[in-house]
């Protein structure tokens, strides 16, 4: 799925404390911080645990999620203009997707692989890998099929 | 233990109209709503020595200010961050420092420009951690930067829990369109229908193109004094009943990134409204008439339900059969609100409530003697109890 060519869509920048996320979904991982401590999750990636305060981290692989809510961008307009670069993609699903192997932490992402009339708060998904350019991989999530 | 409750007043409102493509500058709009806030209140420039501002606000300082008026000596300047979160949070720090004996009279303000907005902002770095977070975790995904998507994926979750519906959601704008049709500064005096806005088409599903604000450039200020000294100004006076901030758990998972919270269906406002009932020693059925922020209508109906005004997930059916109209049991934004009057980040909801005390608003709910105001979905957000 590698397009380098041209990827005129926001990117992530890569931070001290996130570099291990984005470095996994490189090597096509989904990972998710845990506290060394008390095994509490969270997401996005940050320095120290909110229930204990342990800055010792580690990082857990996970593939299902669960389509917790979505919003579908129907169309660019004035008052809500798609962000750069995704025009051509609408209608476009953002999903929030929650992890149940992570402590049901959510992360916001995309699917493919389904119509975005398809979608359903509650439908099992499996993360995917999208190589946008050559140093970003974006995890993505496509339906699990039954 | 001591707090703020009822020893302050709210004495003088001053706002603008709101104007399209006005060529003006944000400290023209900032002039003449402080001026007119001080004409109103009976004082003087010279009796100003407190300014409370919004971080978002580029108006001008404090000091330039000051410094237009000619005004003596300054000796209180706050401000408070968190966009539109700050209205109601400024009039709480305006009413501390008095307390406190920091400052007499205390001018809270904001204008905004509809070009001009969110550039040459007083702090544009403060929440610089959260918005990489917007950056690198939700824009690469097509998340916008309308401020509609965390909204978004609360209702969407709302309606999928609760069976909340968009005919609910519509009683909104709807109100707001009925309570502008009296306000000769509203922008939208049209009413609405529901089918009109079934009809609307989804831009960022679940908002339609009729779920947007309306804008115009426009400042709006109000004045803070002590209980004791606002005997002596010429309005009625405003008692500020209760005032506070609140944020909830996470607070670092505010605004877009919201939806990371263990619970998504709920706002801040939800921390904060037994903190203000509290204070000021009310029920959510004692308050007559609430001003809440409504950006969008998804805003202000997260709000209703997190003030306590009905059950959780029962806002839908709370907000039908007209009872968030002027009167219904709970007349909502009385003005139109940033639906149909115009937007100024919550601010016209603080006059606004103080307009339903004076017994002043052109949709003046009959012997209101509470009012509540909100104002927005960020973390902390912020709110006011004001009595007559």
């Amino acid at each position: 799925m590698a397009d380098t060519t041209g990827y005129d869509k926001a990117l992530p920048q890569i931070r001290p404390d996130t570099a291990p996320f984005w470095e996994g979904c490189k090597r096509h991982e989904l990972l998710v911080q845990r506290c060394s401590d008390c095994g509490t999750f969270r997401y996005p990636p940050r320095p120290m645990c909110h229930e204990c305060n342990s800055l010792n981290t580690e990082w857990v692989k996970v593939t299902k999620g669960t389509v917790y809510s979505y919003e579908v961008i129907r169309a660019s307009t004035p008052a809500t203009p798609a962000t750069a670069g995704f025009e051509k993609d609408l209608p476009l699903a953002v999903v929030l997707i929650e992890l149940p192997e992570a402590g049901k932490v959510r992360m916001v992402s995309n699917i493919v692989g389904c119509d975005v009339d398809s979608i359903k708060i509650g439908m099992p998904v499996e993360v995917v890998f999208d190589d946008v350019t050559e140093e970003i991989t974006l995890p993505k999530f496509k339906p699990v099929v039954q | 233990m001591e707090t703020l409750k009822d020893k302050c007043a709210i004495v003088g409102i001053g706002q603008t109209p709101f104007i399209i493509d006005s060529g003006r500058t944000e400290l023209s709009f900032a002039l003449e709503a402080v001026k007119l806030a001080i004409e109103d209140a009976g004082l003087t420039p010279k009796d100003i020595d407190g300014f409370v501002s919004y971080t978002c606000d580029n108006s001008a300082s404090d000091t330039v200010i000051a410094t237009n008026f000619g005004m003596p000596n300054i000796t209180y300047a706050g401000q408070i961050p968190h966009w539109g979160g700050s209205g109601c949070a400024m009039v709480a720090h305006a009413c501390a420092a008095i307390v406190a004996g920091l400052a007499k009279y205390v001018v809270c303000w904001r204008a905004l420009t509809v070009g001009a907005f969110r550039s040459n902002l007083w702090n544009p770095t403060e929440e610089r951690p959260f918005f990489d977070n917007a950056e690198d975790f939700l824009r690469p995904f097509g998340w916008t930067r309308t401020a509609k998507d965390a909204m978004g994926m609360y209702w969407m979750r709302h309606m999928h829990e609760y069976g909340s519906t968009y005919e609910q959601l519509a009683a909104i704008p709807i109100a707001a369109r009925k309570h502008a049709a009296r306000n000769p500064r509203a922008l939208i005096r049209t009413p609405l229908t529901v089918q009109e806005y079934l009809d609307s088409p989804f831009e960022l599903e679940p908002f339609r193109a009729l779920d947007n604000n309306v804008k115009g450039d426009v400042g709006a200020a109000c004045i803070v004094t002590s209980a004791e000294r606002a005997k002596d100004c010429r309005r009625r006076p405003v008692y500020v009943m209760a005032a506070g901030q609140a944020s909830g758990p996470l607070p670092g998972y505010s605004y877009e990134m919201w939806n990371h919270r263990p619970v998504v269906t709920e706002t801040a406002a939800k921390y904060l409204a037994s903190y203000l009932y509290g204070m000021a020693g009310v029920y959510p059925e004692d308050i007559d008439v609430a001003e809440l922020y409504d950006c969008f209508p998804i805003a202000c109906i997260a709000m209703i339900e997190d003030y306590g005004f009905c059950k959780k997930g029962e806002v839908g059916p709370f907000v039908q059969d007209g009872r968030i109209e002027l009167g219904g049991q709970l007349p909502v934004n009385t003005h139109g609100g940033h639906l149909a009057e115009g937007y100024i980040h919550g601010f016209s909801h603080v006059l606004e409530g103080a307009r339903q005390m004076r017994g002043t608003s052109t949709a003046q709910v009959k012997d209101a003697e509470l009012a509540l105001v909100g104002s927005a979905w960020t973390c902390p957000t912020s709110g006011l109890i004001l009595r007559r």
